[in-house]
């Protein structure tokens, strides 16, 4: 049997959803779109301004044509994440804008260099089965630094991508990249490769940038990630309780947008929702509230039959130590306990102001762990322990036994040589062996065989658009290029 | 007929005993010299899972799976090896024994075929094994090396008293102790006076190399 966390009783689910559909109806969301306007208004929505009241009839239909699963694709075709039912997957955290310096171990801004050893980090790490445009580079102009990040993953990685625009204009760009990789639009709806993160703003605001970006994307057939951020005592309900009512509002109103524009169109239940921390300010993504809050959330997406997602495994620690490995250890074993579909945030420390190479193979520890602890007890065999005292009774001798050779690999979970073992008074300490695990895991990566023909298509829109603001570089990317 | 010195490899390292006999059956039968099937094939394997096993590619399990060849193998060979008249040039000699009171034997085992494939010539005393066994042993095959075993705090003991018990025998200046055991560090090899600490098996396997060429270095051996 699998575990299964289930933090709410059926009743306070009953009671979240109750008042999240009641508070649209009665004090709605704010729209910034005026198209997203126009479809709800259409669809019987009160429109006041940029305030849209949501008849439950209205959200209720929305709900029923929202599926409840889709997968995506790797570069090579395989439908290598599933979002529905239990299925849990991780991905590194997004957009982060500091690197933890792997020699110094200090932060400073992020480069396209530092995200390409991630990409190439996470690719050779099976526990992340989808890359994330993990950093925003700092030698690359802010006008193309969010597609420039989507570039780097579809150069060095086959994997699935957890993604987002930081801007409409740019939301084009990337979904011509995406287009680009696919080989045609028509590809990339039918085996998507990447899921769009897009962010409401609490409490109940969907701004221009956000409700459009929903629209688009509905009409494209590319999935959006809904990524809602109640900040409990600061911009939602200092209750748990409350701050998932105001979570699953937010969802609702961006779900029913986005099936508006196109019914059918692939959509999670997603957020990074926190508590604000009443002595300091900061928003604790390590803290057991900010985990209870994800499970609470995914709770309820999954009641509506929806695919869900949650930000954990990060931590607050601003280097690796005791509490980065506490957090980041405690919030995987509870985000897949509850079975939430995309995981994101491994790898990220200081509130999500910096992201680190070493803690992403941490954490792929720490999912490991959590994917044994997933597979449960297998009480399967025909006898659970008679027939083998059958073969060795007394003489204690289970590590001959054929069956500890053919079961041994199933029972237990082998970490890498990161988790120390050996009881060796000179084994190196953490960092010291994670980063020999970074130095293998490097020199085993290759990059993925892209046909050329994609390859020029992706460097082609880079370049036109780069020329357009006189920057004429490929950071990260000119190294692979060999001169013509 | 060519020996298939490849399948006598794979067989050890996949740990199938009963192809290692026949492939070892099959090599005495073609007249393959038994000392290149074990040099060329079988010990090429055991050689590939010490490997393995530092990479942490094979476990505990399958090392186990794979000595049982290797003892399969060498079982048909060694008959074979002394009626030809052949003998493999030994690295040194090697005592084991897991010490009084304790019947714990994987561990010694492992180690004593992982020397076996590296061509040292091993004693193994079993378990439950008392000084003066160890003493009267080491004198009689004249060893080079004595290693004890043992995997309970409480048995650990029992190792200070074979260095003590090799000592009285004055044969402690020619002659290395290795201790090894699940609770043994190697602090406490120094601190009984043994002359080395190893974690695994694959581990003990340099460390006597590595005492035995210090000898060497100092002149004890005759090579």
């Amino acid at each position: 049997m699998r575990p299964k966390l289930n933090l709410l009783d059926a009743k306070l689910v009953d009671r979240i959803l109750e008042e999240a559909f009641e508070l649209l109806e009665r004090i709605g969301a704010r729209v910034g779109s005026a198209d997203a306007i126009e479809l709800v208004g259409a669809a019987g929505a009160r429109i006041e301004g940029d305030i849209v009241r949501l008849p439950r009839s209205v959200v209720r239909h929305a709900l029923q044509s929202a599926p409840h699963e889709f997968s995506l694709y790797s570069r090579s075709g395989q439908a290598s994440v599933h979002y529905g039912g239990d299925d849990v997957h991780f991905d590194p955290g997004s957009s982060c804008l500091n690197i933890l310096d792997s020699e110094s171990q200090n932060p400073r801004p992020a480069m396209s260099e530092d995200l390409v050893r991630m990409i190439q980090v996470a690719e050779m790490l099976p526990e992340y089965a989808a890359q994330s445009t993990a950093m925003v580079c700092s030698d690359v102009p802010n006008e193309i630094g969010d597609w420039y990040r989507l570039l780097l993953v579809l150069w060095y990685s086959d994997k699935p991508v957890i993604t987002g625009a930081f801007s409409l204009g740019t939301l084009q760009t990337m979904i011509s990249l995406l287009v680009a990789d696919s080989g045609g639009m028509a590809a990339l709806e039918s085996r998507p490769r990447a899921v769009f993160d897009v962010c409401p703003s609490p409490p109940l605001n969907w701004s221009e940038f956000a409700a459009q970006n929903m629209v688009e994307l509905a009409r494209v057939g590319i999935p959006a990630e809904i990524v809602s951020m109640p900040l409990a005592g600061a911009t939602a309900p200092v209750t748990l309780a409350g701050s998932l009512v105001q979570h699953a509002a937010e969802c609702l109103a961006g779900i029913t947008i986005h099936q508006l524009a196109k019914p059918g169109s692939p959509v999670v239940w997603g957020g990074a929702p926190a508590i604000f921390d009443m002595s300091t300010g900061n928003t604790p993504m390590g803290s057991i509230e900010t985990a209870m809050l994800n499970l609470g959330c995914a709770q309820i997406g999954k009641a509506l039959g929806l695919p869900t997602h949650g930000y954990l495994v990060a931590s607050d620690a601003r280097q690796i130590d005791a509490q980065a490995g506490m957090e980041s250890a405690s919030s995987a074993l509870l985000g897949a306990l509850a079975g939430i579909n995309m995981i994101s945030g491994a790898g990220m420390l200081d509130f999500l102001a910096c992201h680190s190479i070493e803690k992403l193979v941490i954490d792929a520890e720490n999912i490991g762990r959590a994917r044994r602890l997933l597979k449960g007890v297998n009480g399967s065999g025909e006898t659970l322990a008679l027939g083998t005292f059958a073969q060795t009774a007394w003489k204690g001798d289970f590590l001959k036994l054929k069956e500890t050779r053919t079961l041994f690999r199933q029972e237990q979970h082998f970490p890498s040589q990161v988790i120390d073992r050996t009881s060796d008074p000179n084994t190196p300490d953490i960092l010291a062996r994670t980063r020999d695990r970074v130095h293998e895991l490097m020199q085993a990566y290759e990059r993925p065989k892209i046909p050329s023909a994609v390859e020029n298509a992706l460097l082609k829109i880079a370049s036109e658009i780069e020329r357009s603001i006189a920057f004429e570089h490929l950071p990260g990317i000119e190294t692979c290029l060999t001169p013509h | 007929m060519e020996p298939d010195f490849s399948a006598m490899r794979a067989s050890i390292v996949s740990g199938a005993p009963e192809t290692a006999t026949a492939l070892a059956k099959q090599a005495v039968a073609f007249g393959i010299p038994a000392l290149d099937a074990i040099n060329q094939g079988f010990v090429l394997g055991m050689a590939e899972v010490g490997e393995q096993f530092a990479r942490r590619q094979m476990f505990l399990p399958d090392m186990l799976a794979s000595a049982e060849a290797m003892k399969a193998a060498m079982s048909v060979l060694e008959p074979e090896l002394m009626r030809q008249g052949a003998e493999r040039p030994n690295a040194g000699t090697v005592i084991l024994g897991t010490t009084k009171g304790d019947i714990h034997e994987i561990g010694k085992t492992l180690v004593g075929t992982l020397l076996t494939a590296h061509g040292f010539k091993v004693f193994d005393l079993g378990v439950d094994v008392t000084c003066d066994q160890f003493v009267e042993k080491a004198q009689e095959t004249h060893a080079d090396v004595v290693g004890v075993s043992a995997l309970l705090t409480t048995t650990m003991r029992g190792q200070k008293s074979v260095v003590e018990a090799l000592g009285r025998a004055g044969l402690r200046p020619t002659l290395k102790v290795i201790v090894g055991g699940a609770p043994v560090t190697r602090q406490w090899a120094q601190e009984i006076g043994a002359d080395g600490y190893a974690k695994d098996a694959v581990n003990a396997v340099a460390l006597t190399r590595g005492l035995l060429e210090k000898k060497v270095a100092a002149g004890d051996v005759a090579v």
